[in-house]
């Protein structure tokens, strides 16, 4: 999915998800490692605003990988 | 008696523990044969016996690769086996990862043949052919009454330490190793033969595959991001509570696209998934967890992100062929390549 898009779009898109080596292999460009499976952007573990803050942790690398140039794929 | 002692390696839904709501379990192991084991045993014959089956959630595997391949390697070892067999995994992709490394690990370490059966798209298949003799099965446990056959022959084979012909004549993928055979008929004949059966339009079997390099050109990187309207997709499957397309909890035929404008923040009462391949418990609480919402809200406001684009597209990956896959993400790109968007952040579970 994650391919088709860029190539279907043409914008930069980041896959956040937790096994990075699956990512790797599919050939996703930009890639934004995440917390669990069953809860890529939260952990249930941590208070409500803790869990925000971590939240926003991952979606602003995830912004950055949007602005970042890349020449091949990237682990940011 | 059996001489030839064999570990068989299954994730917790084949070992028997549970489904998903037991897929972090550590791994630990068990004397004898589990589950599809007994019936792998027969398929081995009278000289092979599954002496221990070593199990471990996929989620907790796929978590923590690196610990969990060691934890998996010794308890492999302390069997003392001559072969290791894992899965079949068919489609399951977590499942397919932990047979492809743990195969990949212990014929290192160990120092043994392994083998593991996979459907050719599952990921674990692409990443671990060319270490390992994957067999080729069907994309469902339906169809383990015919990769149970397919992986004992082929384990007696290795075990015995036989020659192991071509991926064609043995069932398993291709590993990209090439070997000099000699052939009834010179080159340039077979050569010539390939050309007609071209020509004609006959099927014909190329004896040089090329390889093929699916890959995209990354994109150019946004400029300006407070200026960039960006967009959000999800394969975890995060729908407004009650499913309303009903798309499946595994092999989705379709995707949906939902309007969020107005909303700041996905609840247990206005979300939830409807992926089949995850313990759902966290994202039904807060869909969020999957699909960043609340924080994209948050920089918009702020003015970190020009906009968030108020439609999101969902769909379930779980055991979703390839095929499908790009068909929905093509069809979901033509949207929002309509709509204007910068960028895009695609969400897996």
């Amino acid at each position: 999915m994650v391919k088709e898009l860029e190539e279907v779009v043409d914008v930069p898109v980041v896959h956040v998800c937790t096994v990075v080596p699956i990512s790797l292999t599919v050939g996703a460009n930009r890639i934004d490692p995440a917390v669990a499976i069953p809860y890529p952007l939260g952990n249930p573990q941590l208070n409500q605003d803790e869990e925000f803050a971590l939240r926003r942790s991952i979606v602003e690398k995830a912004l950055q990988a949007l602005s970042t140039n890349v020449g091949e794929q990237t682990v940011f | 008696m059996a001489s030839i002692r064999v570990v068989h390696y299954l994730n917790q839904f084949f070992g028997q523990i549970g489904g998903e709501e037991k897929a972090d379990i550590t791994p630990f192991s068990k004397e004898g044969p589990v589950g599809p084991g007994t019936a792998l045993e027969n398929a081995l014959g009278n000289d092979m016996s599954i002496i221990g089956t070593v199990i471990c959630g996929d989620t907790y595997f796929n978590e923590n690769i690196d610990t969990a391949t060691e934890e998996i390697v010794k308890l492999i070892a302390s069997f003392k086996p001559n072969l290791l067999i894992a899965g079949p995994a068919f489609n399951a992709g977590r499942y397919g990862m932990a047979c492809g490394a743990v195969c990949t690990a212990v014929q290192e370490r160990l120092n043994i043949p392994v083998l593991t059966g996979m459907y050719e798209e599952n990921p674990g298949a692409d990443m671990y052919k060319k270490s390992i003799y994957i067999v080729k099965t069907g994309n469902s446990a339906a169809q383990m009454r015919t990769a149970i056959p397919a992986m004992g022959r082929l384990a007696i084979r290795l075990a015995k330490g036989e020659v192991i012909g071509s991926p064609a004549e043995e069932g398993y993928l291709a590993r990209g190793i090439r070997k000099n055979v000699f052939h009834a008929q010179r080159g340039s004949a077979r050569a010539v033969e390939i050309l007609l059966k071209k020509i004609k339009g006959e099927p014909f079997a190329t004896e040089y595959p090329m390889p093929v390099f699916d890959r995209v050109t990354p994109r150019p990187a946004i400029k300006n991001l407070s200026q960039a309207k960006i967009a959000l997709v999800t394969s975890g499957g995060i729908v407004p509570k009650g499913n309303p397309d009903r798309i499946e909890s595994s092999s989705a035929s379709k995707f949906g696209r939902y309007d969020i404008s107005g909303i700041n923040n996905l609840t247990a009462e206005t979300f939830e998934t409807a992926h089949g391949g995850y313990d759902p418990v966290y994202a039904n609480q807060d869909a969020d967890r999957v699909l960043p919402v609340d924080v994209m809200r948050k920089l918009e406001q702020e003015g970190i992100i020009g906009q968030l684009h108020n439609i999101y597209y969902a769909t379930v990956g779980n055991g979703t062929s390839v095929a499908n896959a790009k068909k929905y993400a093509h069809a979901i790109g033509e949207e929002l390549k309509q709509a204007q968007v910068d960028g895009i952040i695609l969400t897996s579970t």
